[in-house]
């Protein structure tokens, strides 16, 4: 099984270290995994912008950087979304069919496919989950608190595993963080308002980390942390699962 | 063409393919205790509601809990010495002064709290919203569980109006603050007669 | 939008400067979402009692045609008087010939959010005649000359002093009462002297069943009622789309209905109107207004499923935060933002941006409308109509040419790290609105690109 990692723009340039640790996690647990140096991005911030139909190159580019491999990777919910739904290919749609079911977001494909069941890891704080909008209505990693069904949660089936590290307990434990897109700067006010109250949410319930398996919401969480100069810090849930003991 | 056929025209032209009626037919209660699912129900939505065993201890009940002073008026002939029986043909707005209303409901739901009155059974149609306090006897055989079995026993309905009611009259539009008496009764009272209990 | 108008982001900024009140606001609506997943939580069967109310409407748009005249036929019989209007003229001019043909000088209303799309009360007041609302909210909302900001909770963005505050300038309650069970028994005996007075009352229709020509309206005060029961004349406005098939569906839709919209088990009353009352007259307008073309619309159709319950618009935290009126059209929240920009693109184009596309709302619809699917599909429409602001239009343009060119990419990124350049958010200057009340992460000593040229067949023992 050979796996393609796909990076995310933003993450390629301001978080790295997510990167790293998705591509050493993955490798820890016995996956070949080859990172195509031609990435830009998924397309997503302009179709969700209503630019679905500048997407084509990137779309093109994605099937070239991706074809080969058994699975598709990353370490962000949103961007694999976007591929599920919207990776098109004018000239090799199977393909592109192709993609769009073997393109998976972390936690899911350590979950779902390589059915991992324990991690040699440590991470001993009080961790808050950020449910990206994403993973979790779009990808289904949780259950969502609107459905009468039974609970489940990929993130903390894996998050258990990991030696001393500690759930808190949200108000509301899978609200928006307001970063959509380009809404975080076209409604800039609604956006941070938003965030403010999410981080309100981790603060008054003990988190010293918020972790999600969205980095977009990351930042714009660890963007209001930062300005307001709080302790409490961001990190990507992979970084969290790679932790050593 | 008139608007009736342009717009009968423009639906037909864009109404999407057919798409078939989902059956319904499994969508059913379970009846297990009727009496006390209605019963906690109906209190939990802000309504008293009693067990009585024939209308004699209903007449007791309405004396001890209401201003018998006041004009208190039924639709059920078995109260008639009592209270006064309304008159299906008055002007609707003479009954503006009536304190409590007392009626009888043709069944009521145990999963939602409402009791189901056509017209017949209010006498007028203005009675369970124009009274200050409003009294519903409901037969405990009468009670379903759910909508459903509701529906299946109204069927198409012979009534000109008909009303689900649960509760009093509510309104929470200032600061979500729960204020009985809106416009409608101030209170509901639902008097559930079991005479083999 | 129009010259001059202000969007929904301006209008959120303004709201939102008044962070108190966006906490209350917030806080009382989250509160409504909690009581409706209480109240759907025990109906074992909710999940599948929303799938079948989604394909019974289903059923209603693709059979429309027929159960609009099926439902005329029997409503005809039942000696309800059946009129058709194309558009909100129409609408208010029939409803203005009835109320003139008796020469009836005052009307009491319930909530029909229809008739606040038509404008009716401006209408008949510049003809002379009075409206009076008479769901409590919507009075307030009256008296304050505002449009309600909420389907079902028209007031829900005022604090009580404030209304306290109308009452008194208007009413003249005492100044500085703001208790709401003393303004609520205030406004119930000025509203009866209206309902006693009014020879004609108009309400809203949230059901109108095809199989017996009859409607249903629901509400919790029972101003609806009080008004029909009390009136020589009574007419009812209903959107051509809330036909539904047999009687027994009701039991479906209420069901849904109540617990949706504020957690009870079902809305106090849900009257079944069929006949005239003796001696009284029974009108019923159906208005098409747009409902029609956006049947036409494959992408949007499914927006006339809407049972009018609000539950997207409790659950949305950008309703939440930025409050109804934002929304700048009758119908707010996700819902509105998907019907508004079928009657005016170019005035609602902002409003399918007015969203994270969190998909809460699609979750929470009693009839499953996919609404975040549909706001998605609205912002390619509007901008293929030409709808989006020229900026966005090139801004979008170059990123997707660099985004699709790794080596412009690359180039560009090791010259100056692109990105950080030129995605909205990151776009590194002090005029972007992300850094007014947030920081970008510190720029780490090297993109993952360059470690993974670097590293890779170091970091791991399988290599």
């Amino acid at each position: 099984m050979t796996v393609g990692l796909f990076i995310p723009c933003y993450v390629n340039q301001f978080y790295p270290q997510a990167a790293i640790a998705t591509l050493q996690l993955l490798r820890k647990v016995g996956v070949e995994v080859v990172y195509p140096s031609k990435q830009t991005c998924c397309g997503q911030p302009m179709a969700n912008s209503g630019f679905e139909h500048l997407t084509q190159e990137c779309n093109d580019l994605f099937l070239e950087n991706f074809s080969r491999f058994d699975y598709i990777v990353a370490p962000s919910a949103s961007c694999v979304l976007h591929v599920k739904q919207h990776l098109h290919s004018a000239t090799d749609p199977a393909e592109a069919d192709r993609i769009r079911s073997n393109v998976y977001e972390l936690v899911e494909f350590l979950t779902d496919v390589l059915k991992v069941e324990n991690l040699r890891a440590r991470f001993p704080h009080k961790v808050g989950i950020h449910q990206s909008c994403h993973g979790l209505r779009g990808l289904y990693l949780a259950q969502m608190s609107e459905l009468n069904t039974l609970p489940f949660s990929k993130p903390v089936h894996l998050l258990n595993m990991v030696e001393g590290l500690e759930l808190v307990t949200l108000d509301r434990p899978d609200e928006c963080c307001g970063f959509g897109g380009t809404f975080c700067v076209a409604e800039e006010a609604v956006s941070v308002k938003m965030g403010k109250d999410r981080v309100t949410d981790h603060t008054k319930n003990g988190a010293e980390y918020i972790t999600s398996v969205d980095l977009s919401c990351l930042m714009h969480l660890e963007g209001i942390l930062h300005r307001n100069k709080s302790a409490i810090k961001a990190v990507h849930i992979a970084e969290i699962l790679n932790s050593t003991l | 063409m008139s608007s009736r056929e342009n717009i009968l025209a423009a639906v037909l032209k864009n109404q999407p393919p057919a798409s078939p009626l989902p059956d319904i037919g499994f969508l059913k209660g379970n009846a297990v205790d009727v009496v006390a699912q209605y019963s906690g129900v109906f209190a939990s939505i802000g309504g008293n509601v009693f067990l009585v065993k024939d209308l004699a201890a209903v007449d007791a009940l309405i004396r001890e809990n209401f201003d018998a002073t006041k004009r208190i008026i039924t639709t059920l002939p078995e109260l008639g010495n009592s209270f006064e029986l309304l008159s299906a043909t008055a002007d609707p707005h003479t009954f503006d002064d009536v304190e409590v209303a007392v009626i009888e409901a043709q069944l009521a739901v145990a999963e939602n709290g409402a009791v189901w009155l056509p017209e017949q059974r209010m006498g007028q149609r203005i009675v369970p919203y124009i009274c200050q306090h409003l009294v519903v006897v409901v037969a405990a055989e009468t009670i379903v569980p759910t909508l459903h079995e509701a529906y299946g026993q109204i069927g198409l309905g012979q009534y000109g109006f008909g009303a689900f009611i649960g509760g009093p009259s509510k309104t929470a539009d200032i600061e979500q603050a729960l204020v009985m008496g809106a416009h409608g009764p101030i209170t509901m009272t639902v008097l559930i007669l079991d005479q083999v209990g | 939008m129009e010259k001059g108008m202000k969007d929904h982001a301006a209008l959120a900024e303004a709201f939102i400067n008044d962070e108190e009140r966006v906490d209350w606001h917030d806080g009382a609506l989250w509160w409504i979402r909690q009581k409706r997943d209480i109240a759907s939580k025990q109906i074992p069967e909710w999940e599948d009692l929303r799938e079948t109310a989604s394909r019974i409407k289903n059923n209603v748009l693709s059979n429309l045609h027929d159960y609009l005249l099926q439902f005329e036929a029997n409503a005809t019989l039942n000696g309800i008087k059946v009129h058709w209007a194309a558009d909100a003229e129409e609408h208010n001019a029939i409803v203005y010939s009835i109320l003139k043909d008796k020469d009836i000088k005052q009307m009491v209303k319930s909530k029909s959010m229809l008739t606040e799309e038509c404008h009716l009360n401006e209408y008949l007041i510049e003809r002379g005649v009075d409206v009076i609302n008479s769901d409590l909210g919507e009075y307030i909302q009256q008296l304050d000359n505002e449009p309600p900001s909420h389907i079902v909770l028209p007031c829900i963005h005022k604090r009580k002093e404030e209304i306290g505050e109308i009452f008194h300038e208007h009413l003249g309650t005492e100044k500085g009462v703001s208790d709401p069970t003393t303004l609520t028994r205030f406004a119930r005996r000025h509203l009866r002297d209206v309902f006693i007075t009014r020879r004609a009352a108009l309400t809203g229709v949230n059901f109108a069943v095809a199989e017996t020509g009859e409607y249903v309206v629901c509400t919790n005060e029972g101003n609806a009622d009080m008004g029909a029961h009390l009136s020589e004349v009574q007419i009812a406005s209903m959107g051509i789309e809330k036909i539904i098939p047999q009687k027994a569906h009701l039991g479906v839709f209420l069901r849904l209905l109540a617990r949706s919209a504020t957690g009870q088990p079902i809305t106090i009353y849900s009257s079944h109107f069929k006949k005239p009352r003796e001696g009284q007259e029974m009108h019923l307008i159906l208005v098409d207004l747009g409902r029609s073309r956006q049947l036409g619309r494959v992408d949007f159709r499914d927006s006339l499923k809407c049972i009018k319950c609000g539950a997207c618009m409790n659950t949305c935290p950008v309703y939440r935060k930025s409050g109804g009126l934002s929304y700048h059209n009758t119908i707010a929240g996700p819902i509105g933002a998907i019907l508004a920009p079928n009657l005016d693109m170019k005035k609602h184009a902002d409003l399918p941006f007015a969203s994270t596309l969190c998909g809460s709302c699609s979750n929470v619809c009693p009839v499953k409308i996919n609404i975040h699917d549909q706001l998605y599909q609205w912002r390619q429409v509007i901008v293929r109509e030409g709808y989006a602001a020229n900026t966005k239009v090139l801004g979008m343009k170059a990123m997707a040419w660099t985004l699709s060119s790794p080596t412009s990419y690359s180039t560009l990124g090791k010259a100056g790290r692109w990105v950080l350049n030129n995605i909205p958010f990151a776009v590194n200057n002090k005029f972007n609105p992300w850094y007014k009340q947030r920081d970008m992460p510190d720029g780490p000593k090297e993109s993952f690109d360059v470690w993974y040229a670097k590293n890779n067949g170091h970091d791991s023992e399988k290599d």
